[in-house]
Order: structure tokens, then sequence, then C-alpha cells
């Protein structure tokens, strides 16, 4: 019996180990067919040869993207590092692109975890129903915008609308070297770009967790509430413990998102060598430099970019994975039994 | 002073309780006391706003405290940070969709915007039009159609592996060691980052073809490498949620698995696989990054997508307001720009409408 | 500690249905009261009316009054998060915070006070209520594990321990062993026995043997069509409503002819 057969007697929803009755289901009923006819037995091995098939594609995809990658970025680090980037080499190249796009990322999360937290209980707890409904609908609906218009809008509306702020923080905080002066004129700096990155992965956020806190146990936020818990003291007991590995997920999503944002750090930033102030123009995202640098670039510049995506692959891989991590630490307490 | 409110008797029930104009009283204050401080740094309605909400939120929240302690006082203090939230972020999504719509209006009532291509538009002409106020020549014909030529690949080569794929996580692996590695597959696949699958697509490509080969259906194979995780998903959630009571029906009357799989389970969550995959459309037609890298950049109309460069909405969005057509004169082009950017809004929106009403119209009767 | 309640012409709507019409009752301090009858009676909708646990459900509201030792719950000003602490209750599949310990799931309501307790205060707390609920020896030497890993009718007895920790005046419950086994309904039922020393109970049951078995009066609710509101039949003594029911529906009913 082929492994596809074994596995053709019917699905349960739980359980991978109940093979062996199910086996002998299978072969009986298929006992049974044979007395009347074989037809469509071979309908069953072809559809499910293809069902796997598709499954095996893609793991297919997934080696291929990264042996790809890594095959194309080879070059970037064996060559002489005198060739690369101006002869600084390539990790003189990755390291400021590195770390400008966790800065961006993680001022983006700063702003917009507690906020989008904030809106995603409005909606749960807070808003009445048909109010919250339509503003459930409204986030989704936003979470769709393609990020390129999320761009236009920072480079035409926020960059020249944030301007005198910045003017303000240099003048007035211009003592803290993250808001050393002089501040952009025209307002395309790293903030800019992390606040239009905060927007963008607000809804985001909200939906995932508007989604986790909508399930939360009606019997637990009832024994709260019969403990005499005030609203948000219920908030605390029952809804945030049980929803936590989602915040976390629902964050970690936020961050692979901000990592690695392309073209709304490509049109707002005005980049430039890595410097400490977020209010002048300067720093650069990996994901951006490969976008403003790709379509004039070959030979082994074009390696030195597939080698800076293949960086930022690894990144967000790392960052899955400590999410994952994270969430199944939690296993004994969350509300999983 | 909930005693003097309400001349009733003292309970230990009543005890303590901010009399019902509480909040409506700070707001007063707050509104007085946000016009005094941002005249004094310079009056502007937003910044009015800003110290409004904040001199409430003390207001309140101390009030709160002196009369009805701490707990309580918390409580008002979380629900002033939640519906605080909620303003702040309702002001620049409302902006983005505004900024959209002001500016993208009169670029998509120009005549000619959706039905010619950028082909012999130049910054000559785009001169000539802010010089003598005539109209803006130019439109996204070639974009609409490289935008609908793509997904439409992308969105044949990800629906079928995407379906058959979920079909044997939830029909026949049943948590097996391929199953698990699949999803796990999935998840690490949801997580690429779009320039990363442009890339791929890229490499790939090139170490088949030789360097340089950018064509729609380049771009057609990023896409799918985003696309088939989103679809994956939801159609396993979707097979995932039809009642076992369907199947083992079929089974008892002697169906083969394949037609139980083809003529049961696929038709009763088909209404919500038909939704997940109008949602990945959506999220896909907006991808930008992957494009830029594959699919080269065209003014022309192409309708090959195995030749030669194609341009595509977002594309087409980016280069007008990076690269205008008239370096000096770039207003034509942002006009362009916001057109080609409600354009994408609008089928996006629609696409989102779709995927609701698939679901909701088509949902099957058996279930929850 | 243990205070009475006061009902008096009691209506309940969810928006503008009426669900129960006309209730008025006067259930002792120090006693066990159920409540019986069909199911969709109204009679768990009353209940929650007794501590405002139904205005978790939007657009309920009630007209009349419920007086606890003579304060009216729906008085003006009055604080629902006030009138539960006041009034505890038990539901009907137990509900232990999946994600605290034991210890903490006792202490939840505890803490909310806010006032900083010693540990060996906490620890007084926990250990009588637990014994409170006859779960101390059970549990005693795994305080720290989740309250969610015991076994249901352990977990039941631990969300009374939960709300008794907080010295309630009167402790609802509503059909808190429809979900347990015959065992430990019998564990819950015998500590429902000793709670009526110090508390008012107050118990919704399906199962009329048990409200034979636990309570001191009984109250008979009753429906006369779906769609109509539900009304309080009979009230009496328990021996009284099930030995000689001055109602033919009441008797109908414990007698087994309906329901």
């Amino acid at each position: 019996m082929t492994k596809a057969a074994d596995e053709t007697a019917h699905a349960s929803p739980k359980g991978p180990d109940v093979t062996s009755t199910e086996t002998k289901t299978s072969e009986h009923s298929g006992g049974a067919r044979k007395l009347s006819s074989r037809e469509g037995a071979a309908g069953d091995k072809v559809f499910s040869g293809t069902a796997l098939s598709a499954g095996i594609l893609i793991l297919v995809v997934l080696v291929a993207v990264a042996a790809f990658l890594v095959l194309q970025a080879f070059p970037a680090f064996v060559a002489p590092q005198s060739q690369i980037a101006d002869g600084k080499g390539f990790w003189a190249y990755i390291v400021p692109l590195i770390v400008g796009t966790v800065i961006a990322a993680v001022i983006s999360l700063v702003v917009a975890t507690p906020i989008s937290l904030g809106v995603a209980l409005f909606i749960s707890h807070y808003a009445p129903r048909r109010l919250a409904q339509i503003l459930g609908y409204i986030i989704d609906l936003l979470a769709a915008i393609p990020s390129v218009i999320f761009g236009a809008w920072g480079i035409s509306f926020l960059a020249p609308a944030l301007v005198p702020g910045y003017a303000w923080l240099a003048s007035s905080l211009g003592w803290i070297p993250i808001f050393g002066g002089p501040a952009s004129a025209t307002g395309k700096t790293l903030l800019t770009v992390s606040i239009v990155l905060a927007v963008m992965v607000i809804p985001i956020i909200t939906s995932v967790c508007r989604e986790i806190f909508l399930q939360t146990p009606k019997l637990h936020e009832e024994a709260a509430l019969a403990l005499g818990a005030t609203r948000w003291e219920m908030i605390r007991m029952a809804v945030l413990p049980f929803a936590r590995p989602g915040i976390i997920s629902a964050v970690m999503l936020g961050l692979g998102r901000a990592l690695g944002e392309t073209m709304a750090v490509a049109l707002v930033l005005s980049s430039g060598p890595l410097i400490a102030s977020l209010i002048q123009s300067g720093n650069q995202t990996i994901a951006a430099d490969i976008a403003l640098n790709f379509p004039e670039a070959s030979g082994l510049s074009l390696n030195q970019l597939i080698a800076a995506g293949l960086v930022l692959f690894v990144f967000t891989l790392a960052v899955n994975i400590v999410a994952r991590w994270i969430i199944s630490r939690h296993k004994e307490f969350s509300g999983a039994n | 002073m909930t005693a003097i409110a309400t001349p009733r008797r003292r309970t230990s029930l009543t005890r303590n309780r901010l009399p019902r104009i509480a909040p409506w009283a700070s707001l007063v204050v707050g509104l007085v006391v946000g016009a005094a401080v941002s005249t004094l740094v310079g009056f502007n309605v937003f910044g009015w706003g800003v110290f409004a909400a904040i001199a409430f939120t003390i207001v309140y929240v101390a009030w709160s405290a002196a009369v009805e302690g701490g707990r309580k006082a918390r409580d008002k203090f979380a629900t002033c940070l939640v519906i605080g939230s909620f303003i702040i972020v309702v002001l620049p999504l409302f902006s983005v969709i505004w900024t959209v719509l002001e500016g993208g209006i009169k670029g998509l009532l120009t005549p000619g915007f959706l039905g010619t291509s950028m082909n012999g538009v130049s910054g000559i002409q785009d001169n000539q039009s802010v010089n003598t106020g005539s109209r803006v020549v130019g439109g996204i014909y070639h974009a609409l159609i490289g935008t609908l030529l793509i997904t439409l690949w992308s969105t044949i080569i990800s629906v079928p592996v995407g379906l058959l794929t979920s079909i044997y996580l939830v029909e026949y692996s049943r948590g097996g060691r391929l199953g698990q590695a699949i999803t796990l597959f999935v998840d690490v696949m949801t997580g690429i980052p779009s320039i990363v699958a442009g890339l791929f697509a890229a490499a790939l490509f090139a170490t088949i073809f030789g360097p340089g080969t950018q064509t729609g259906f380049v771009a057609a194979v990023a896409l799918t490498v985003l696309m088939i995780p989103v679809v994956v998903r939801s159609s396993e959630e979707m097979l995932r949620i039809v009642p076992n009571e369907l199947r083992e029906a079929a089974y008892a009357l002697g169906v083969r698995k394949w037609r139980t799989i083809l003529k049961v389970v696929v038709p009763t969550a088909i209404s919500g696989i038909a939704s997940g995959v109008t949602l990945a459309i959506a999220r896909v037609i907006g991808e930008t990054a992957p494009i830029l890298l594959t699919a080269g950049f065209a003014t022309k109309i192409n309708l090959n997508v195995f030749s030669n460069w194609m341009a595509s909405l977002p594309t087409y969005i980016y280069f007008q307001i990076l690269n205008p057509t008239s370096p000096s004169n770039p207003d034509p082009s942002l006009q362009r720009a916001w057109g080609a950017a409600l354009v994408l809004i609008i089928f996006v929106m629609i696409l989102n409408l779709i995927a609701r009403l698939v679901a909701r119209i088509f949902a099957p009767k058996t279930g929850r | 500690m243990s205070k009475r309640i006061d009902v008096k012409d009691l209506n309940v709507y969810y928006g503008n249905f009426r669900a129960v019409e006309g209730v008025s009752i006067n259930i002792e301090a120090r006693s066990v009261t159920a409540f019986i009858g069909p199911s969709g009676c109204g009679k768990s909708t009353f209940l929650r009316t007794l501590n405002r646990m139904h205005e978790v459900i939007p657009g309920a509201h009630v007209e009349g009054h419920v007086l606890l030792d003579g304060d009216d719950l729906y008085g003006p000003g009055v604080d629902p998060v006030a009138v539960r602490t006041h009034v505890g209750m038990v539901f009907q599949r137990p509900n232990p915070f999946p994600t605290m310990s034991i210890r903490d799931n006792v202490l939840a309501g505890v803490k909310l006070n806010g006032k900083k307790l010693s540990r060996s205060d906490t620890d007084g707390v926990v250990e009588s209520s637990l014994r409170g609920a006859n779960l101390w020896n059970e549990v005693k030497d795994r305080l720290d594990k989740p309250g969610s890993g015991l076994s249901g009718g352990q977990q039941q007895r631990l969300c009374i321990a939960r709300a008794i920790a907080v010295k309630p005046d009167v402790i609802l419950m509503d059909e808190p062993c429809s979900a347990l086994d015959p065992i430990s309904t019998l564990a819950v039922e015998d500590l429902i026995n000793e709670l009526k020393e110090q508390y008012t109970v107050v118990i919704v049951t399906h199962n009329m043997q048990q409200a034979a078995r636990v309570s001191d009066k009984t109250a008979f609710f009753n429906i006369a069509g779906t769609g109509k509101p539900g009304k309080l039949i009979e009230y009496a003594d328990t021996t009284a409503i099930f030995n000689n029911p001055k109602e033919k529906a009441t008797e109908d009913y414990v007698s087994g002819r309906f329901g």
C-alpha cells in the first residue's frame, strides 16, 4: 500500500495517529467496491497525487527562493571586498542599512502597537455594536490599501505637514542626538517614514487583535464582572491574558511588514548615510535601497543587492521564529484547554 | 458630591459616585483649558484638539480619583486612552483617503485618462499643458492592462496550487510529517517581504533565460509567491469547518474519496474559498516592489506577458511621483499619479466588497 | 454578612422584548432558594438581574425594584460594579481564568480592591476560601498550577472559592452542576448546604431532585408560550412545592408531566 493510499482513510479533524483502524476501514470498503466495479479507483490515486504534488511544489518554491537568493548573492560575499560598494566592502554597505531598517521598524511599532490595541479594544469592547461593525469593516479596508498609496500620501501630505514640528524639535530638544538639527526643510526623514509605516501597520495589527479580542470566552468576561471588576479590570483579567499570544503574533506580523516595506520608504525618504538624527535627511533601509538601485544594477552590484535581499529575508525569518518561540513558551497558561 | 446631587439615602451601593454630568463638565473645562494653552503657543485647531483632549483626561480622571477612588479612576483613564487612540487613528487614515480623493478625482475625470497610454507623452507635452493650461495628456490604459494581466496570471497559477495544497493538508495529510512541513513553510512564505519575492523571481529568470529578463510573467511569478500562502491559509480554514458528517455521509453511500472532495467538501466551502481568493487578489493587486524588479518600466501598451516590459498601476504611480515625466513641471505627473491611485483604491475596495458579498450570500446553509 | 433580597414587580427586557414579567419575591437571609422551571422560562435571566449581570447583554434593562436589605440595586447612582461585589455569582460552566494559577484564581476578586495584603494575609484568604469550598485538601499541594488543570467539579468549586473570597452577602448559582458528573454534583450540593450557614444562596437548576435536596424554598417559573414573557407561578417552602403545590402548572411540572 502506498503512502498516499494509506492516507486515504476519511479525514478526521484531529489526531494524526488513528491510521491503524482507519486503514482497515478503507481496505474493507475497497474490498466491497471490488465486488461491483473498480470504477473511480484510479481517480482517487490521480487526485491525491495531484494534491500531494501541489503541496510539494510549495516546499520546492520556498527552497528555490532560498537557493536562488543564495546562489545569486554568493558572488557578493566571495568577491574581493574592494570591488563592492565603492570599495567599502559588503558589510560596510549592509550594516547601516540594517540599522536604518530596524530603527524605522521599531519606532513604527512603538507608535502603532498601543494605538492598535486601543482601537481594537474600542471596537471589541467599548463601541456600540452597530458602530463597531462599521469600524471593523473600515479597518479591514484600510489594511488592504496598497503601500504605494501610503507612500504617496507620506511624501505629498505628511512630510510637509511635519516640517514645523521638526523645526520645533530641533530647536528645543536638539541636545538629544536623535533630534539633532538642522531639521530637514522637506520633512523627508526617517521619522516621517516611521510614522507612515505606523499608519500602515495600525490597520493590520488592529484587525488581527480585534478578531482575537472578540473571541475571548464570554464565560471568563462574565466571571470577572461577577467578581465586581470594572470594565478595564475585566479586560486585564480576562481579555488580555487570553489574547496575549494573538497580540504577539499580530505585532510580529506588523514588524515583518514594517521591516520589508519598500515603497513607502523609497518614496518618502531622502536617503543618505547612517546618521543619529531622525529629523534630518539621511539613513536608508534595505528594501528601499534595493528598489532604488535595482533598475540600474548589473554584474556584481546586482549580486550585492540580492545579497541585501537575502539578509532581509533572514531577518524577517528570525523575527518569525522568535515570535513562535515566545508564543510556545506561554503554552501552559494559555487558554488552549 | 453624590449626596448633594441626589438627595436620596446614602447606601453602600451609591457611595462615591460621580454625578451624571461629570464627563460633560470635564469636557467643557478641557475645551476651555485647551483653547487657553493652544493660544499661548500659537493657536490652531489641531493644537486645540490635542490640548483639550489632554486637559479633559486629566480633569475627568483626577475628579474620579478624588470622588470614586483609584479603581474607578483607572477604569476611566483606560476608557479615555481607548477612545483617544481611536481618534488618533481616524485622523491619518481619513487624511490618506481624502488626499487620494482630492488629488485623484481631477486626474480620473480628465478625458482619455483611462483610455490612453503614456506612449509618446514626454516632458514637452506636460510643459505645454502647464504653460497653456490645456488638458493633461497621457493615461493609465497600459498600466491598467498590465495590472490586470499580471494579476490574472498569478491568480491562474496560485489558485490551483493553493487550493490543492489546502485539500492535501485537510483531507489527506491529517497532521502527518509532510503536512506539518508544508504548514510551516506556508507560514514562512507569509512572512517573505514582497521585495524579496521580486528578487527571487528576477534571480530565477535571470539564471534560466539570462540577465535582464523582465516581463509581465516574471512579475506574475513574483506575485504568486506572495499569493499562494494567503490562498492556502484561507482555503484550509474554510475546508476545516466543513462538518465531518457530510464526508461520512458521502462515504457511507460508497462515493470515492476524490469525488466526495470535489462534489461535497469543496462545494460546501466554495463561498469561503472564493472570498479568500478575492482577498488574496486584492492584496497582490497593489504590490509595487516585486513588479518594479521584474516587469521593468513601460510606457506602451503590451498585451503579451511573455515578452517585453510591462507597466502596472502601482509602479505607474511610483514612477510618476519619483521621476515626473517633466522634471521641471511635475504637476501633470502628480495628477496622473493620484488618478491612478484612486483607480487602484477603487479596485481594492470593490474586491473587498465582492469578497464580503460572496461570503455572505453564498454562505453554506449547513454548518454553523 | 448575609442579606435578604426583596424583589418588587420586576420586569426584564431585552430591547423591546419582555423576557420576564411582574416578579415579586422575598428571599430570606441564610437560606437556599431554588428556581425551577422549563427551559426558556426566564429563571436564569431573572437570576442575573439580581446582580445586574444581565446588563452585559446590550439592550437589556429592567423595570421595578430589587432591594438588598432595603437598598435598591436599581436606584439612581447605584454602581453595578459595587453591586457585584455584594452579590457573587457562579456560572453554569466552570470558568476559572485559564492564565492564572489556582491561588491567583482565588485571589482574583480580592486583588481588585487594591488593598496591599501581606503574603500571610493572602495565604489566609486562599486557605479559608478553598476550605470554604471544600477544595483545600485536594489542591493545597499545587496552588501554583493552572486552574484549568483541575477536573470539572474541582473547577466549579474553585469558582465558588473565588466567589466567597470577596466575602459577598449573596451567592447566585446558575445551574452550577449541569456540566458536572454525579460525584462532583454531590460534592457541590454538600457545599451549598454548608454555604447557607453564612450566605444567602440562590440557585437555578433544571434538576428537580437537586432542588428538593438542597433548597429551603423553591420558586417555580413558567412561560405561556414562545415569545411570551416568563412569570413566577408559585413560591413556597420546597416541601410544599413538591408535595402539595397550589397551582396546577406547578404540579404538572414537578410530577414530570411536562418540561
